[in-house]
């Protein structure tokens, strides 16, 4: 498998950008609100390996810390980042969605059979790509909820229906906007200068989710359903409508990603997507959110995803082959897991009399 | 010398809290000691010290007379100490042989030797009077049988002369107990000393020489069971007279209340067959009856958490169809689980937010956002009126008491203000200060007009509370019983009636 960040390489970079303040700011709400005082440690100590990861590679390199660079690094974050900030809630909810990569490899065929293809109005595509994840996702979510699927079942023969499709329409070739005006401004226009508008799109949608998970019915939802299905049942709430409309969200999320991914790469690429899942799925856990279900927040999932590009950033910086990277970031991935768990058995041996 | 274990001055100190504080036991011979205090009284702390999983800040352990340095789980075994956890530690895809002999297989090279280990273990249990197969899958015994699995693998270490066992009979039945007391008194004859942790004072009176009292981390004493009262125990426990321990039982409320809930001919796939009452408005309605009787699967179907098959369910006088836990709690039904910990709460979260977790609608804002202040303000109130003992409305739910714990999950009911409340086992696993409190709650919340069930298997506790009681057998009801004519004789034999009998 290759890393999709190879293709993230086609996108140059011609952007800078500031970076820590709008980082922190695009998470929502500060970390362990309610849940123990653990969550927003482990969000700190991902915080702090990001700090010393970046200082590291600035001795290493001074070209690490160049506004270009910085911004590059921005730009390589958003794709992931919004499949991640989507991909939370699911995982909060003890669920899990391989489906991610191929149906946002769908999402951006479908986008470029109707602008390019068909011709139609840019908000159109725009729209279609949006209801396809939408789609996506609550079929995955009705297959869960309510036909009693485990996750990893129902969204893995989601991601080859996806991938099947996404090749049929296509012709298994990439479709091209170059026709289409303004579709690659999407991604990399910026709104506000030197910032692309990938990126924005991004923090945008990290605040949203942000505030969505600890303001609204819907993201306490999500915290019970995960720390305790059965008991967010018999208090009444019917779950299963709630766990359809978390993934129908997740899927919008990924129609989003698609749209983006598309309009940086100016096509869609149908034999794109897979591996971008496992991505996105570090990243939330490097972030800190439980697989088990009922702890994570967007803020770690934004600094996860961060880790993952500064790391491979980094290594490419440092000239470290592509396929050492996957390696380097598979071992982040498990000591972030590790992390996670040391932390959970502290609290357990000690915090209980 | 005939005393087993002797344990001095022992302290440990956690960051932010001393669990233990110079606390003195000693075990003799052929003794089964109860130790008792409250959740948090710090008696899992010294259990664990004792086999081997914290080491103490202070004091000394003597073993036999001679002082022991206890430094893992193994040397707790070498030193002849076996637990036996709460939890329980099978294997339930594994046989009975299988699990007892773990990681200690007769072998042959890499092979088990199966014959051998089975002969070994028929031997161990014939030897115990347990009467179980060693190839039986432990999974597909009951409770009490696994409880005896684990006895016998405690007991299959040869050195092991202390046993402590912690509340071993909290999900067991009255005979199941019987049987396990059987045992534990044949164990104490032949020599073996038993710790034995439990909240039953009645269990304590049939099986304990002695008790030793623990609270707050401290050390409070021991007494002989044979010259102390049941209530002088609680004191030492909860530090004050409880005089209310042994208050007689509410006054009969008069037949005038208007019946609130009327379930009619239910019945399930599985287990409930016809199953009929009617619940009254300001009236505790007690449900007693053997373990697998069927109270706990009537309440579910009732809450449509379990599908039912036949039967009408009538609310203030309407027939309703209830098709889930919603549709229920719409109509004003609350349901508090048997098990807290598994249906009742999200541990991971703070009280504010289990609180909420019924009433989340009368919390929504605009736009589907949640008014957390004002959803906050609440659990502080209930916090505040229920005298729930937690840092703050902020704290994880995981830390509470079992005591504290069951009134987390009663203010979540309260906060939604429902007319039916379903008390299933509302006092297991709570000791038994917070028992009193809960009792009261009790009476309080059917003198403010709500219609109570509550499911237990504590005679006393029925009897204590309830104005009428409802008794199942097999699925069925047996019997209803008024106030007057419930007594621990009546509510047994109801519970113990074959449906042959019934039926002819």
């Amino acid at each position: 498998m290759t890393t999709p960040r190879a293709e993230e390489d086609l996108a140059d970079a011609r952007t800078q950008s500031p970076p820590a303040e709008t980082v922190a700011a695009g998470g929502g709400g500060r970390g362990g609100r309610f849940a123990a005082l653990g969550q927003g440690l482990q969000q700190l100590l991902a915080f702090g390996t990001l700090i010393a990861l970046m200082i590291v590679f600035f001795i290493a390199s001074p070209k690490f810390l160049t506004l270009t660079n910085i911004s590059s690094i921005l730009l390589s974050t958003a794709v992931i980042g919004i499949l991640a900030v989507g991909t939370t809630f699911v995982i909060i909810t003890g669920g899990i969605d391989l489906s991610l990569g191929t149906a946002m490899t769908l999402c951006s065929v479908v986008v470029g059979l109707m602008l390019s293809n068909a011709g139609l109005p840019l908000p159109v595509g725009i729209l279609g790509g949006l209801a396809m994840g939408a789609l996506i996702g609550f079929i995955n979510g009705f297959n869960v909820a309510f036909l009693g699927l485990p996750p990893f079942i129902a969204t893995l023969s989601m991601m080859l229906v996806c991938q099947g499709l996404a090749l049929v329409l296509s012709g298994v070739k990439p479709i091209y906007f170059t026709g289409v005006e303004g579709f690659s401004k999407i991604a990399l226009g910026e709104i506000i200068p030197r910032i692309p508008n990938a990126v924005l799109i991004l923090f945008g949608l990290a605040l949203v989710a942000g505030v969505i998970l600890r303001k609204t019915i819907l993201g306490r939802m999500t915290y019970a359903i995960g720390s305790n299905e059965e008991a967010t049942r018999l208090s009444g709430i019917n779950t299963r409508r709630w766990v359809l409309a978390i993934y129908t969200l997740a899927g919008v999320a990924t129609g989003i990603a698609g749209i983006v991914l598309a309009a940086r790469l100016n096509s869609a690429q149908p034999q794109l997507g897979v591996g971008y899942e496992l991505q996105a799925i570090a990243a939330v856990i490097i972030g800190g959110t439980s697989l088990l279900g009922g702890r994570g927040s967007i803020l770690g999932t934004i600094i996860g995803a961060l880790i993952m590009s500064v790391l491979i950033n980094g290594l490419r910086i440092l000239a470290i082959q592509t396929e050492w990277q996957t390696v380097v970031v598979g071992l982040v991935v498990l000591v972030a897991v590790f992390a996670d768990n040391l932390r959970k058995r502290r609290a357990e041996g000690g915090g209980r009399l | 010398m005939s005393q087993l274990l002797r344990v001095e001055g022992i302290s440990k100190e956690f960051p932010g809290v001393k669990a233990l504080d110079g606390v003195n036991f000693e075990l003799d011979r052929q003794e089964v000691l109860a130790l008792v205090g409250e959740n948090g009284a710090g008696k899992s702390t010294l259990m664990k010290i004792l086999s081997g999983i914290y080491t103490p800040d202070a004091g000394q352990i003597f073993v036999e007379g001679n002082e022991v340095d206890v430094t893992g789980p193994k040397v707790a075994q070498q030193l002849g100490i076996s637990i036996i956890h709460q939890e329980m530690n099978l294997m339930p895809h594994l046989t009975v042989a299988q699990n007892i002999f773990i990681g200690r297989e007769p072998r042959t090279g890499p092979w088990v030797r199966d014959g051998e280990l089975n002969r070994r273990t028929k031997a161990l249990l014939t030897d115990l009077g347990i009467h179980l197969r060693p190839t039986q899958v432990v999974g597909e015994l009951t409770v009490a049988s696994q409880q005896m699995v684990e006895i016998a693998k405690a007991l299959s270490f040869e050195h092991t002369k202390i046993l402590i066992m912690d509340e071993p009979t909290s999900a067991i039945s009255i005979q199941e107990t019987q049987v396990l007391f059987r045992l534990i008194r044949s164990l104490r004859d032949r020599g073996v000393g038993i710790v034995y942790i439990s909240h039953r004072m009645e269990e304590l009176r049939q099986i304990a020489n002695r008790v030793t009292v623990l609270r707050d981390g401290q050390y409070v004493g021991t007494r002989s069971m044979n010259d102390v009262r049941d209530d002088e125990i609680i004191a030492m426990m909860v530090g004050r007279e409880v005089s209310a321990a042994y208050a007689s039982r509410p006054e009969v409320s008069g037949d005038d209340g208007e019946v609130v809930l009327a379930v009619r001919g239910l019945t399930t796939k599985s287990l409930l067959r016809d199953v009929s009452f009617e619940l009254r408005r300001g009236e505790i309605l007690g449900f007693a009856g053997l373990m697998g009787a069927g109270r706990t699967e009537t309440a579910r179907a009732i809450i449509g958490a379990d599908p039912m098959s036949a039967g009408t369910v009538v609310v203030n006088g309407r027939e309703i169809k209830i098709s889930g836990p919603s549709v229920a709690v719409r109509h004003g039904i609350g349901y508090l689980p048997e098990d807290r910990k598994r249906h009742g709460l999200m541990l991971e979260q703070d009280v504010a937010f289990n609180v909420a977790m019924a009433s989340l609608k009368a919390n929504r804002a605009p736009l589907g956002f949640l008014r957390e202040g004002r959803a906050r303000k609440i659990a502080d109130n209930f916090i505040r009126s229920l005298r729930i003992k937690t840092p703050s409305s902020r704290t994880t739910v995981k830390t509470l008491s079992g005591g504290n714990q069951q009134k987390v999950v009663i203010a979540k009911w309260l906060a939604r203000d429902c007319d039916v409340l379903i008390f299933d086992e509302p006092t297991r696993g709570i000791d038994v200060g917070a028992k009193e409190e809960i009792y009261r709650l009790l009476n309080d919340l059917a003198e403010a007009g709500k219609a109570v069930i509550m499911i237990s298997s504590e005679l006393p506790e029925v009897l204590r509370l309830s104005h009428r009681v409802v008794v199942m057998s097999q699925g069925r009801v047996t019997g209803t019983l008024s106030a007057d004519e419930a007594d621990q004789e009546s509510i047994m034999k109801l519970a113990t009636q074959n449906i042959e009998e019934v039926a002819a």
